[in-house]
């Protein structure tokens, strides 16, 4: 288990560029548009002699005001402020992810580095599992943790701002829900998990067994596949749903690493008010897709893919 | 004691060429085996073999592990050093002792230290930041703190300078070999290890075409520098080669008696790379 930590943070060290600076520096970026958002929403209001707070009150009377319906609403809002930034984070993610997943077993072939790695007491399932654990779960759960704490502090920065304006927006805040963002959102990791599975299988054996150029492999192989399928479906000698094919082998093998994407397997997302909207999105419900067929075959396939993988690393050396 | 490596029919065929031509060798605990051959003779390959590292038919026991499906066992008793760049170059040293340190049972932290101490490494230098000779600096640090049974050395000091050179195979011996140890090295340069090794293998074509240890190879092999007036009595014995030096022929002979020719003028033994430019005659032709 120790040499597996070591593995882990072996992983780290190489890629701290993509699963710590990345989403830290899109963190950064999110905040600072949001904070040229702010100044400009002020610049423009004191130009138009809009006083936000002070001219009317009509903001300090409507927090009082709320009924149990609209403070559920501004507290779904507020949650959705602090979504936002893992959002945006989450996309990066999906990148980053792809692009190690791609690189991990082929560019220590290509550096050769690949010699001193086996030089050393570690079975090759380990380090492949190492990588795969990388990939599903410690970049996430950074991606996660700097997602919350920028949804933090963007909600004090709009906070600060309206308090500026005389608005008890502490009272607001208090609506909001912190403890439940973080706990969705660290709760979807074990999903991520098993839904990227598929994805990153796909990926580790390209990389695994690519002899070179292991992104064209991954995507031209089976891109190519489709386009011989449509082109066979057009010809109508074949009866394979395109759309299937698309839907339920391409975007599970090559987009899967990009969260969110179990939500295709869970049922009735949706609601009247935002409130409902997030609450039908929360993990609770969004564990539904365990029941789905489609989850479970994907994990299966990524199962076969990664022992292919481990296979490969064992056999495929440097020339 | 049990030999350290046993190999017996080993073969490996890469597309066209034959690499390894049923190769049958042993090596014996504490010896400092030379494995010395042409480019592409399949020395590279033979010690991936031993490594683990490719498939490869025929039988081949190292240290009573079968390297093909035992690699990662095997590898707590092998230390292995390539021709230099193949540490990571993201990797700074303080990264890299920490990982061997915590993954390999048998190596030991403060010997690393104590080795990198004598070295300019800084903890915090990237592998990208060195020089060549640095690297296998850092390398050998690393290797010479495991205490293995057995070192693979494959090119160790290609493209370094003389004094990294020097100092490499002076660590070596200095501080790592002894009798329970056994050490293979393939290298081009031959002079700087011929007075280390206890055996020498040559291999040509994925044949071992001499296994011997180092005495044997200066009871066999014996150079003898012939007077003009002499020469073709020296030639009726069929040396192995024959080159002129100041108006002297050197002759190189294989098994020919030595008072036979010390009577042809004053014998000596040849240098390895004598040995082998005459052995390996005609290769790139």
């Amino acid at each position: 288990m120790n040499t597996f930590l070591w593995l882990v943070k072996r992983e780290f060290w190489e890629h701290r560029g993509g699963f710590l600076r990345a989403p830290v520096i899109t963190a950064a970026i999110f905040l600072l548009l949001n904070l040229m958002g702010i100044v400009t929403g002020e610049v423009m209001g004191r130009q138009m002699g809009f006083q936000l707070g002070i001219g009317s009150n009509n903001l300090h009377l409507l927090t009082r005001d709320l009924d149990q319906q609209s403070m559920e609403a501004v507290g779904a809002g507020l949650d959705l402020v602090m979504y936002s930034s893992t959002m945006i984070i989450s996309i990066v993610l999906g990148f980053v992810v792809f692009f190690y997943c791609l690189g991990a077993l082929y560019d220590d072939r290509r550096d050769r580095s690949i010699l001193f790695w086996k030089s050393l007491p570690v079975s090759d399932t380990a380090t492949v599992l190492s990588k795969v654990f990388s990939a599903t779960v410690v970049a996430p759960l950074i991606a996660v943790v700097v997602g919350a704490l920028t949804g933090i502090v963007m909600l004090l920065m709009f906070a600060i701002t309206l308090s500026l304006h005389g608005v008890s927006v502490w009272h607001l805040l208090s609506l909001s829900h912190p403890l439940r963002v973080i706990t969705n959102l660290v709760g979807s990791i074990p999903l991520y998990v098993l839904w990227a599975l598929p994805t990153v299988g796909w990926l580790m054996l390209c990389s695994a067994w690519a002899r070179s150029k292991p992104f064209l492999w991954a995507v031209a192989l089976p891109v190519g596949v489709g386009i011989v399928i449509g082109w066979f479906n057009l010809l109508g000698t074949l009866n394979i749903s395109n759309d299937w094919y698309w839907r339920g082998v391409v975007a599970r093998i090559l987009g899967s690493v990009f969260p969110g994407g179990w939500f295709s397997e869970v049922s009735g997302i949706g609601g009247d008010n935002p409130a409902q909207v997030l609450s039908t999105l929360s993990v609770m419900h969004s564990y539904s897709a365990m029941g789905s067929m489609n989850l479970w075959i994907g994990v299966a396939a990524a199962a076969a893919m990664l022992a292919g993988a481990i296979w490969f690393r064992r056999w495929r050396d440097d020339s | 004691m049990s030999a350290v490596i046993t190999a017996s029919g080993l073969g490996k065929r890469y597309k066209s060429t034959l690499a390894l031509d049923n190769v049958s060798f042993q090596v014996e605990p504490g010896r400092i085996v030379g494995l010395i051959g042409p480019n592409g003779a399949g020395k590279t390959t033979a010690l991936k073999a031993i490594l683990g590292l490719t498939d490869f038919t025929g039988e081949l026991n190292v240290l009573g592990f079968d390297p093909r499906k035992q690699r990662d066992r095997l590898m707590g008793e092998v230390c292995f050093i390539a021709d230099v760049a193949v540490l990571p170059r993201w990797i700074r040293v303080s990264e890299v002792v920490d990982f061997v340190a915590n993954v390999h049972p048998r190596f030991d932290r403060a010997k690393c230290e104590a080795f990198l101490a004598r070295t300019k490494l800084q903890p915090g230098q990237r592998v990208r930041q060195m020089s060549k000779g640095m690297i296998v600096q850092l390398h050998l640090a690393l290797v010479m703190a495991i205490d293995a049974k057995l070192l693979i050395l494959d090119e160790p000091t290609l493209g370094l300078d003389i004094l990294y050179r020097k100092q490499f195979y002076q660590n070596l011996l200095e501080d790592y070999f002894d009798e329970n140890k056994t050490i293979i090295v393939t290298t081009h340069q031959v002079e700087e290890v011929e007075h280390i090794l206890t055996d020498l293998m040559f291999i040509r074509d994925g044949r071992i075409v001499l296994d011997a240890d180092m005495d044997a190879v200066g009871e066999r092999y014996i150079e003898v520098m012939v007077n003009a007036d002499r020469a073709d009595a020296a030639r009726a014995l069929k040396p192995l080669d024959e080159r002129q030096v100041f108006g002297k022929s050197i002759f190189l002979f294989d098994g020919v008696g030595r008072a036979q020719l010390e009577a042809l003028g004053e014998t000596r033994r040849p240098s390895i790379s004598d040995l082998f430019v005459a052995t390996m005659k005609g290769t790139y032709a």
